[in-house]
């Protein structure tokens, strides 16, 4: 039996660049491995990885696996998994650490089941057993309104991790680390999909994760149309972004890429101001990072309220318009 | 050409009750009696997906499920409202299952069945949220996935995906048979007819224990994990928040402007 050793990030790439997740993945990997004294690893593969390699050893990596094929230029799950599959099975790593994302919800259970091995999804704390060396994730069950801890004895020991629930290292491009060109040779015969196009529906303006001010409704708003006035009038204000709970998005009230939440986007901007939001734990498991809450719905005993740091129970038709109206004037003044 | 459909459901304490009747009591979770279950949201948006494939193509849905103690009136929702069966894993062996158990047992189950073009499953149960299952059952079986699904087409043999990306869509083409995972944005699953209500009351459930998909209770239930559940717990939360009062609701907000230059936070 092979010896498993040391930590594996399954990095991931945005515009050519090692994405957020990747150092937020890099930061938490680094931590684990110096308790454990080895080695943290990160797969990149791409169809031209580039200068990212030199940024996740900047961001705490030991080795770089770098894998460039033209197949592995857009993530599909076909050929990606070819790439960590091979890489898995060639340096054994006791624990493989993928994002909570996109391409990590859609990779990792494919992943987990190839290798034979079990999985914890969605962690938002990862620890290690000082006797046993085994992980010990945390990850939220029952729509946010528990957490459980899982251990497996079987190896590796595959998690993914929530986005923003990690901090990164600071980047220091004086870290040493190796970079490892690695040729894996992709059978696109055994690429079972095809993407046929990819579509931006994102709007114009602010992107929801990089707002510093968040106007959030929920299905209490009522319809679409107070989202694009009295929501984004306050937003627009603030130089923020509009988002929204589960309940307006699966109305088609929103699209859904403002939809924040358990199954949504994950955001922590300064203020998310909740608006007839009542707070269900799949909702806040999207905002609970956030550093200021501030929540407006007119239920007294709405959960929101627990997790705000200042409130108004009132309806937000009322309190929202006279809130911006006096917030316009201080500014001014 | 009618299109033979499977689609994986779970029966679940519904989601949507009030956060506060969730308790943790000995490392499980224990509801209230009136916190009755439902089918998870997301297998009924992969119901609502097959449906939406049955109107136009043509076809049939088989319905399948894992546990025990299913509540007839809650699982047969699929048949009344047009599932044309519904096959039941049910037995105490398949209880206290994790990922792995789960999609073993319902992969069995499937080869059991044998013919199909596309297998729905939702993109995670409203109880654990782990969204592997379907993957899981994917790699058992061999066949292509494609996830996060918001629209489905079927045409020629092939599937024609609109695949949720965090910046808009992506269309994917997959060679049937394929497993399909679905995520909201397909469409609220439809009202039940009287005519599927009564037509689901005349059906009986088709009951498999485990001998009868050829597993063995190592396989399956608790006995079949490969992960351990150490701990359930609710983290305590202590409430601070202060509440912004007024004269009216009108002069609150405008006060609650106040506080927060106040507070410096805007």
């Amino acid at each position: 039996m092979a010896e498993y050793k040391g930590i594996l990030v399954c990095g991931e790439l945005a515009d050519g660049k090692l994405a957020a997740i990747t150092t937020e993945l890099l930061g938490c990997g680094r931590k684990l491995v110096d308790e454990l004294k080895e080695d943290l690893s990160c797969l990149l593969a791409s169809d031209a990885v580039g200068g990212a390699s030199k940024e996740a050893i900047a961001f705490g990596a030991d080795k770089v696996y770098a894998v460039e094929h033209p197949a592995l230029k857009e993530y599909q799950a076909d050929s990606y998994m070819q790439a960590a599959e091979k890489l898995a099975k060639d340096i054994s790593p006791r624990v493989i650490l993928i994002g909570q994302t996109s391409m990590g919800r859609d990779l990792a259970p494919r992943l987990a089941f190839r290798l034979g091995t079990s999985l914890t999804t969605d962690c938002l704390n990862l620890s290690i057993d000082p006797g046993t060396k085994l992980l010990i994730p945390t990850r939220p069950a029952y729509g946010g309104n528990a957490q459980a801890v899982f251990t497996s004895e079987s190896m590796p020991q595959m998690v993914t991790v929530r986005t923003k629930a990690m901090s990164p290292l600071e980047r220091d491009d004086s870290r040493k680390g190796e970079v490892i060109p690695t040729k894996i040779d992709i059978d696109t015969s055994k690429v079972r999909t095809k993407i046929v196009e990819t579509v931006k529906e994102e709007a114009v303006g602010i992107k929801l994760e990089d707002a510093p001010v968040i106007v959030s409704g929920g299905r209490g708003i009522g319809g679409p149309q107070p989202f694009q006035t009295t929501l984004k009038e306050l937003a627009d204000l603030l130089h923020g972004a509009v988002g929204a709970s589960r309940p307006p998005a699966d109305n088609g009230w929103v699209p859904e890429h403002v939809h924040i939440g358990l199954t949504g986007k994950i955001v922590a901007p300064d203020i998310y101001i909740a608006i007839a939001i009542s707070g269900a734990s799949q909702h806040t498991a999207g905002c609970s990072g956030s550093k200021h809450i501030i929540a407006i719905n007119k239920d007294p005993e709405a959960n929101i309220f627990r997790e705000a740091e200042f409130g108004v129970v009132g309806k937000y038709e009322e309190v929202v318009p006279a809130f911006t109206n006096k917030l316009k004037e201080l500014l001014a003044g | 050409m009618p299109v033979n459909m499977i689609v994986c459901c779970k029966q679940v304490p519904d989601p949507e009750a009030p956060p506060a009747v969730f308790k943790v009591v000995n490392n499980k979770m224990t509801l209230p009696p009136e916190v009755k279950p439902v089918i998870g949201q997301y297998e009924e948006f992969a119901l609502e997906a097959a449906l939406k494939i049955k109107d136009t193509a043509g076809g049939k849905i088989t319905a399948l499920s894992v546990g025990n103690n299913f509540v007839r009136d809650v699982i047969k929702k699929a048949l009344a409202v047009g599932g044309d069966e519904l096959i039941l894993l049910e037995d105490g062996a398949f209880e206290e299952g994790d990922s792995w158990s789960t999609a073993n047992a319902l992969a069995a189950a499937i080869k059991k069945i044998g013919a199909y073009d596309i297998i729905f499953c939702g993109r995670q149960s409203s109880d654990w949220d782990a969204g592997q299952v379907g993957l899981g059952i994917a790699e058992i079986l061999g066949i292509p996935a494609v996830t996060l699904a918001r629209k489905v087409e079927v045409s020629d043999g092939k599937a024609k995906v609109e695949r949720v990306i965090p910046d808009g869509y992506q269309v994917i083409e997959v060679t049937l048979p394929a497993l399909i995972v679905v995520t909201s944005g397909i469409g609220a699953l439809r009202y039940a007819t009287l005519k599927g209500i009564m037509a689901a009351a005349k059906k009986q459930p088709v009951v498999w224990k485990p001998a009868d998909i050829g597993l063995e209770p190592s396989q399956i239930g608790a006995a079949g994990r490969r992960s351990k559940l150490d701990k359930l717990f609710q983290p305590v939360k202590e409430s601070k928040c202060e509440i912004i009062e007024g004269e009216t609701v009108v002069e609150a907000g405008a006060k609650l402007a106040v506080r927060l230059r106040e507070a410096k936070l805007l």
